[in-house]
């Protein structure tokens, strides 16, 4: 069974009303390309159309559903799709309104959590853990996506709703067109079962053959299989992951680290500040904030930057690597702190300071190096519990001393 | 000033006492080396306002007299003489260096401004010279490097009634060690000591048998070493070092001796595929057997066995490697003993067998799933 053949779901669809426990989003768009390019031609939407090179050589870039239903597919040689459909209607691709609907569609989705780990211009997996007090359930921000997608792109997509990447991807697979389907954890091994084995990851046809060959046909039959079987036909490492898959079990996290390379903050002063109280109390501030964004990102960080630009625009910047990543705005504040009195200013005169975290890992899954004298709540302890007040009562409901308000009078 | 000495004996002490010299000095004076001849030695003296160190040197005195002359230079001028006697006088605002047909003519500093040095504190006692150099070289590699915390930066020193006890942390791991010490007095005795300014000591005790030291606690607290003809005081530390007693485990679950060279290589090996110098290391006991593994599953990756010693439990636990090296190093013995509680908790690294005279805590690596 090929991918194409995926899309038509051969299983009764769990209607999973259930959506917690199951935060990872993944969101595809309808035929992208195709989609996008009928903007342009109102009059070709309902009839298959293809879109790729015209000169009648190169590849499908992407096709309608009308244009699918006679077997045409996105990556087959545009002579033969020319063959399967004579009367279909061929654009040339328009690369630069791809991109632009896709950086809609990526900002969108940047709205909405910080967790997104973009696979392609048009599909994304999104985390959305820490935006449901916010927005509702993921179902709920399921649909919030489909309708503001379509809302401001004038697209469809699809989305799948699960507790790992893998579940989610199928779902959103099968889903598809425009639709949404969200499986709940205790129905993921009733909705993966009855799938074909090449529905998990890691299985081509190459694979998918050696497990036809062993009478392999169903996940569910690789479920039953002992690993060490499967290790043995397909070595261990695909083996036990294809193990691991058809129970449902993905470790992967959504990772936005290729968004993120740092994390930082900076003030202009109303006017240029030569009073350094001043400007280490803005340093404060800044790594109060700056770690605050790296906690509720779920990173740590190493290197600490300090920006300082002074009146006549020159600007100075210092880093320094601390020995543990950190996402704890004391230790961030500490290391700022030495860089700028490491500078030796002498009543200089500052208009800009920032703050600045790089080297940044997923706090998670970064090994950690305990510390000798670590027991009892720690800084980091307080600063998240912080956290959880200003999530409830707003940004600055507990500040360090230093940066709360001087009393009146 | 005229005065003869041995080059030999002469170079050796100028280049010592010029190891104390600041290499970023407050005054130009600092720079300098005083020499001051008189009765039957030379004496050498630097100091860079925190650490003064005095060397003599026997010499045949025809004029007594004092000097300050470039320290660097000085030194440099006495490794390179022929190995004959050396003649120095003073002509003018000129020291003179004479030595075979070599003729040298420093320009000489105000003696006036050159700072009185400290006074050698109270004697306390003495402990052993090889047994000095070991200990501080076992634990100042545990010290921190790191200026943000001071009391970390140093070794602190217990005196008790027969035993000197060296200890320092820099939080991630804990080396302490106890050597036999003849005190002058009763009573107990705790400084802190700047470790590079010990380690540096311990690697230049040159013919010394004995060191002696001299204590003098309060506010204002140094502590002094001597070696013979050579003689160093320094200023304690300020603030209190942590309460380490209570982080040596009372308990293990798991025993483990291994050689500690074939540990060492085969830990340098497997960290031969880790991503960054704080890329953690793995170990497994199991089975009289220990199986180092480094890497990611999907990047490169190293595993190693080797055959231990072992009783209690199983158990894996990790560790940035440089530390685990460094603890492997300070042991010295052929055998390492290393015992565990958990995977969270530090582990000990001693000399195999009953010797309880070394230990270096070592906290491990939390690996997330």
């Amino acid at each position: 069974m090929t991918r194409a053949q995926l899309h038509r779901p051969q299983v009764p669809q769990p209607v999973g009303a259930d959506d917690r426990g199951c935060p990872i989003l993944h969101v595809d768009m309808d035929a992208f390309y195709a989609s996008v390019s009928l903007l342009e031609h109102p009059d070709l939407v309902g009839q298959p159309v293809i879109v790729g090179g015209a000169a009648g050589r190169g590849v499908v870039l992407s096709a309608t559903y009308e244009a699918r239903a006679l077997g045409v597919h996105s990556a087959m040689p545009m002579s033969r799709a020319r063959r399967l459909a004579p009367h279909a209607h061929v654009v040339a691709p328009d690369f630069r309104r791809y991109s632009e609907a896709s950086a809609g569609v990526m900002a969108l989705f940047s709205s909405l959590t910080p967790l997104v780990e973009p696979l392609s211009l048009d599909e994304a997996f999104l985390d959305v853990r820490g935006a449901q007090r916010r927005l509702g359930s993921p179902r709920a921000i399921a649909r919030l996506i489909r309708d503001r997608v379509h809302d401001e792109q004038g697209i469809t997509c699809s989305v799948g709703v699960a507790a790992t990447k893998f579940v989610a991807k199928l779902a959103s697979t099968l889903s598809k067109p425009d639709g949404l389907l969200v499986v709940p954890p205790d129905r993921v091994v009733e909705f993966l079962h009855p799938l074909p084995v090449s529905a998990l990851w890691g299985v081509g046809d190459k694979t998918a053959e050696q497990l036809t060959r062993l009478g392999l046909r169903t996940v569910g039959d690789i479920a039953a299989t002992p690993p060490r079987t499967l290790a043995r036909v397909l070595g261990d490492a695909t083996g036990r992951q294809l193990a691991d898959l058809a129970w449902g079990r993905d470790p992967r996290r959504v990772v936005s680290t290729a968004t993120d390379r740092s994390i930082g903050a900076e003030e202009t002063f109303a006017s240029d500040v030569d009073d350094a109280a001043v400007v280490t109390r803005e340093l404060l501030r800044l790594s109060e904030k700056v770690a605050a964004r790296m906690r509720a990102r779920g990173y740590v960080g190493r290197t600490v930057s300090l920006k300082v630009r002074f009146a006549d625009f020159t600007t100075l910047t210092r880093s320094r690597t601390l020995a543990d990543p950190t996402d704890v705005a004391r230790e961030v504040y500490a290391a700022a702190r030495r860089l700028y009195d490491g500078l030796h200013l002498q009543r200089a005169r500052v208009r800009l300071v920032g703050v600045r975290m790089s080297g940044l890992r997923d706090e998670e899954t970064a090994p950690r190096q305990l510390l000798l004298d670590e027991e009892g709540p720690g800084w980091r302890d307080a600063e998240q519990a912080v956290d959880r007040l200003a999530a409830r009562f707003g940004a600055h409901i507990v500040r360090p001393a230093r940066l709360l308000d001087p009393p009146d009078g | 000033m005229k005065i003869r000495v041995e080059q030999e004996e002469f170079a050796e002490a100028v280049a010592w006492a010029a190891r104390t010299l600041p290499s970023r000095p407050t005054t130009p004076v600092l720079t300098g080396v005083r020499l001051s001849g008189d009765g039957d030695a030379i004496q050498l003296a630097a100091f860079d306002l925190e650490v003064s160190a005095k060397a003599d040197v026997p010499a045949v005195i025809d004029e007594p007299g004092t000097a300050v002359v470039n320290g660097r230079l000085l030194a440099e001028i006495a490794k390179a003489l022929p190995a004959q006697p050396v003649e120095l006088g003073l002509e003018g605002n000129r020291v003179s260096v004479r030595c075979g047909r070599s003729t040298f003519g420093l320009p000489t500093m105000a003696v006036e401004d050159y700072p009185a040095l400290p006074e050698l504190p109270p004697h306390a006692g003495q402990v052993s010279a090889s047994d000095f150099a070991a200990a501080v070289a076992q634990v100042a590699i545990a010290a921190s490097r790191d200026d943000t915390l001071p009391v970390l930066t140093g070794i602190r020193v217990e005196l008790t009634a027969t035993s000197m006890r060296m200890a320092a942390t820099d939080r991630y791991r804990l080396a302490v060690r106890d050597i036999p010490w003849q005190p002058a007095a009763g009573g107990e005795h705790f400084a802190l000591v700047k470790a590079r300014q010990l380690h540096e000591l311990g690697r230049s005790l040159g013919h010394a048998d004995a060191v002696q030291i001299a204590l003098g606690e309060g506010d204002d607290g140094r502590i002094g070493f001597g070696l013979g003809d050579r003689e160093l005081v320094t200023r304690l530390l300020a603030g209190d070092f942590p309460r380490y007693e209570q982080l040596l485990p009372s308990e293990s679950h798991t025993v483990a001796t291994v050689a500690t060279a074939a540990l060492t290589e085969a830990a340098k090996r497997v960290k031969l595929v880790a991503a960054e110098r704080t890329t953690p290391i793995r170990l497994q006991f199991s089975d009289g057997e220990v199986l180092l593994r480094a890497g990611a599953y999907d990047d490169a990756n190293a595993s190693e066995s080797l055959e231990c010693e072992m009783s209690g439990d199983p158990i894996e636990i990790a560790f940035n490697p440089d530390y685990l090296l460094d603890g492997l190093t300070a042991v010295g013995t052929d055998q390492t003993t290393l015992s565990f509680t958990t995977a969270n908790k530090p582990a000990v690294l001693s000399p195999a067998g009953d010797d309880t005279s070394y230990q270096y805590l070592l906290m491990p690596v939390r690996l997330s799933n």
